[in-house]
């Protein structure tokens, strides 16, 4: 190959030189018989070439064994692959415990992200370096999809829906980001950057501008503007549930069936207030769909995994300070 | 060659008014009115495909603006999968050869032969308008809710086109099962079938199965679009991918609508030009049906990002491997048909081992998309562009040139250029691995599809890229010029060029309006080479 032309993007994460290794091997896997086949081919169309026409083949039909081989045999190389290739899956898929959250919003042609410190920023996004980052993500129109290749990261944005990916940086730099779903006129044009830095650089980076108010404390805002707070009180007794503790626990739903309340559960019954109602309540709150938009629903979401598991007010900047441990720890320690 | 006089009466000179093509009830006359809107349609598909090419080798979108450029790739997309890969070998080469193939004076349904080319005509006008006033450019899937809600441009006209020549799909699916069913000559039992008829047989399950799928689906898309219905948006209610489970539904055995027919074609050609029975018949027939049959269990392999249960991608990554198995036995079953054969390099074999070149590369690259861990990065970008372009024309459109440079001197009683064809076949191998193989390296380097403008980086790949689509487009016109100037200056074939086994060849060149003087009787299975007495006639 001529030099310069790169053949392999950056390894810029802990999964990439997973994905990588996946793919090296299923490339030699692949190689391997297509030289196989195409050099039997060749060999054969010219040992046997007849240029009159006229002669014919071998009476020879088939063989039961040769069959069965070339069947059996790639099966169990295929499954060898699909196995190898699940578990990569699952380690791009599964975020360990303890990540950095950052929540975006795709919206044609742009992506938003917001800092539970407050910060936002517009196709750009600013990460440590050597820390799990999940990025949770929506769309505010029609579908795209956040792909950063350096990472090998990739998921759609899906207008009603939360989806996330998450990465550990391994390299200080500058990396793409994409938009890879096809999302009308300027497709092309909903990249921007992610900018790697130095925790202490980035520590900087935090602190100097910023709207000065944390999600959490946002979301308390709204939770108090909205007038959420007249029926979900703290101890319980108003109309609906107290929301105290509740983020990341299994909850048991008027129908019987159970919830765990996550992310998409909190945004759902922010919008949806209906569909899934808690055992023991009526069908009393009203839908917010219009009232509060999607960065305000991942502020209050944010509000919501930051209360205290039990008793006391809501103190969102305390618990946005230390780390709500039943919640998935937003600034927690690594 | 031969000396013999082209015989009086032919399928073509029976009668040759306008009214007498447009009102054919012939299976072959109908071929070749197939072959000319697709041929129509393939050319406009490469057009809007030069469009794409030219713009994408620079960086900047300069060429054209963001809007043109996707209507062009979304114009091209919608031209050559539903009014070229769909229609081109089942509806061209398997109208004109397959009724010939099992000894039948035509379809079961001559009328309704017609019929489907009628609809297939009137599905392709409602889509030929819509890309006149203005296009559509929301991609050849039509992903909602970008399609339902936001898109300006003609989408349901273009909905309305396709949903229209689906129905043709179904009739030519419906009617070439019927056929294969009880249309068979005397002595043609189904292990004497050519392996061509087990591909169109397989072929039409998929049509009559996969077909109303897309068209119920396409009507959904109507009603939101048009009446506001909440299917697809989740501001109505609906679920947007919902509409990607429908449409894949339909589309991923789709793609074997286009590959399985032209998998036939290469088993006929590779035979007769080996001059021996295809290694492992049955193998080879079965493995049709088991694609047929599986494919309509993969489809959730283009939804591993979209927000699906990870164990469903499990399950659906797992069907995608087990898929892959019946390609590679029949790959390998047409690599030892050539041992011990007497193989003559003619042109259409030339074009079969163009054929299994590409599709190996095509098929093996199905295994990193059907890999979970791989998907993720790849999914989306220039590498599924290249993988699905090395099946669908690597593996289809190769094909069906293999097909059509075989059957031509039968469909028009005369030889094109020997050495033409050679030439064409081996540049569009050549023009084509430049066009697609450095799009592999550039979806691995993560360029997304659908890109009007790209980062300078990716720049190279894409200048080698688009340099391989001229050399593509030299090749293709080749071949539309030697084949015409054949009709005029092409020397007479003979009733069997080719010293083929098949009943095809058994009849004139051009054949009988009937095909047959008499209705043939079947004796020996379809490739028996090796027991004939008379070499070539």
């Amino acid at each position: 190959m001529v030099s310069g032309i790169p053949l392999f993007p950056e390894q810029a994460s802990t999964l990439a030189p997973e994905v990588d290794n996946l793919y090296f091997f299923v490339t030699a896997v692949t190689a391997f018989f297509a030289l196989l086949v195409v050099v039997v081919v060749l060999v054969f169309a010219v040992k046997y070439r007849d240029r009159t026409g006229e002669k014919v083949g071998a009476p020879i039909h088939g063989s039961l064994p040769l069959e069965l081989g070339w069947s059996i045999i790639p099966f169990f190389i295929s499954m060898a692959i699909f196995a190898w290739a699940t578990l990569v899956f699952f380690h791009i898929v599964r975020a360990p415990d303890q990540t950095l959250e950052v929540y975006s919003t795709g919206k044609r042609w742009m992506w938003r992200f917001q800092h539970i410190d407050g910060q936002a920023e517009i196709n750009e996004l600013h990460v440590p370096l050597g820390r799990p980052i999940r990025v949770i993500f929506t769309s505010e129109d029609v579908l795209h999809s956040l792909y950063m290749p350096a990472f090998r990261v990739k998921a759609d944005a899906i207008p009603g829906r939360y989806s996330s990916i998450w990465f550990t940086p391994t390299q200080v730099g500058e990396f793409h980001l994409f938009c890879a779903e096809y999302c009308g006129t300027r497709h092309s044009g909903m990249i921007g950057r992610v900018v790697v830095m130095e925790p202490n650089e980035y520590q900087a980076w935090l602190s100097g501008g910023g709207s000065g108010m944390s999600m959490a404390a946002r979301g308390e805002q709204l939770f108090q503007q909205l007038g959420c707070v007249g029926c979900h009180l703290p101890d319980g007794s108003g109309r609906g549930p107290s929301l105290l503790g509740k983020y990341g626990i299994q909850e048991t739903l008027a129908t019987g069936a159970t919830v765990t309340i996550d992310d998409t559960y909190v945004r759902e019954s922010i919008l949806t207030p209906q569909m899934k109602l808690v055992a023991g309540y009526g069908p009393v709150m009203p839908t917010f769909q219009g009232l509060v938009n999607e960065q305000g629903v991942m502020s209050l979401i944010e509000y919501v995994k930051s209360l205290p598991r039990t008793g006391g007010p809501p103190a969102a900047a305390q618990a946005s300070a230390a780390g709500a441990p039943a919640a998935a720890p937003a600034q927690g320690p690594r | 060659m031969t000396t013999t006089v082209l015989p009086r009466v032919t399928y073509l000179n029976v009668r040759t008014t306008v009214a007498s093509w447009l009102l054919t009830k012939d299976h072959k006359r109908i071929g070749i009115l197939y072959l000319l809107v697709v041929s129509f349609a393939f050319l406009l598909g490469g057009i809007f495909a030069a469009g794409v090419r030219i713009e994408l080798t620079t960086p900047e979108g300069d060429f054209v603006s963001a809007d043109t450029y996707n209507r062009l790739f979304t114009m091209h997309g919608v031209a050559m999968v539903f009014f070229v890969l769909i229609p081109a070998v089942p509806a061209i080469l398997g109208n004109f050869a397959m009724p010939l193939m099992i000894g039948a004076r035509d379809v079961a349904f001559p009328k309704i032969n017609l019929l489907s080319w009628y609809v297939f005509v009137i599905g392709f006008l409602f889509t030929l308008a819509a890309m006149l006033f203005g296009g559509v450019d929301t991609g050849w899937t039509f992903y909602t809710p970008y399609s339902s809600q936001a898109s300006n441009s003609n989408v349901l006209l273009t909905g309305i086109g396709v949903f229209i020549a689906g129905f043709s799909s179904i009739l030519t699916g419906l009617n070439f099962m019927v056929t294969i069913h009880r249309m068979r000559a005397p002595g043609m039992t189904w292990f004497r079938l050519p392996l061509f008829v087990w591909a169109l047989y397989a072929t039409s399950l998929v049509q009559i199965l996969g077909t109303p799928v897309i068209a119920i689906t396409v009507l959904m898309l109507a009603l939101e679009r048009a009446l506001g219905f909440g299917i697809f948006d989740p501001r109505l209610g609906g679920d947007p991918v919902l509409f990607q489970h429908l449409f894949w539904f339909y589309s991923h055995p789709a793609v074997y609508i286009m590959i399985l027919p032209p998998m036939g074609v290469i088993s006929e050609v590779l035979a007769c030009f080996s001059r021996k029975s295809i290694f492992g018949y049955s193998f080879v027939a079965f493995s049709s049906l088991a694609i047929a049959v599986f494919g309509f269990l993969v489809w959730a392999h283009h939804l591993f990002v979209a927000g699906i249960s990870p164990y469903s991608a499990m399950v659906f990554s797992f069907l995608s491997f087990a898929v892959a198995i019946p390609s590679a036995v029949k790959t390998f079953n047409w690599a030892a048909t050539l041992y011990r054969g007497a193989i003559w390099w003619r042109a259409p074999m030339i074009w079969v081992f163009g054929f299994i070149g590409l599709f190996l590369v095509g098929g093996l690259t199905g295994l990193f998309l059907a890999s979970l861990g791989l998907d993720v990065h790849l999914h989306d970008t220039y590498f599924v562009v290249a993988h699905f372009h090395y099946i669908m024309v690597g593996g289809a459109i190769m094909g069906y040139f293999a097909g059509l440079h075989y059957w031509w001197p039968k469909i028009t009683g005369r030889m094109y250029s020997n050495g033409l064809g050679t030439l064409a076949a081996m540049l569009v191998f050549v023009g084509f691995n430049l066009t697609f193989f450095p799009q592999f390296i550039l979806g691995y380097l993560g360029m997304p599809r659908r890109y009007h403008a790209y980062p300078e980086e990716f720049q190279v790949l894409n200048v080698l890229s688009s340099a391989g689509a001229s050399l593509l487009g030299i090749g293709y016109t080749l071949i539309a010029c030697y084949l015409l100037y054949s009709l005029w200056k092409g020397e007479e074939a003979g009733a069997n060029p080719w010293g083929a086994t098949g009943l095809e060849w058994k009849t004139q060149s051009p054949p009988l309006p009937e095909n047959f003087a008499q209705t043939p009787i079947v004796r020996e299975g379809a490739y028996e080479y090796a027991k004939r007495e008379t070499k070539v006639a």
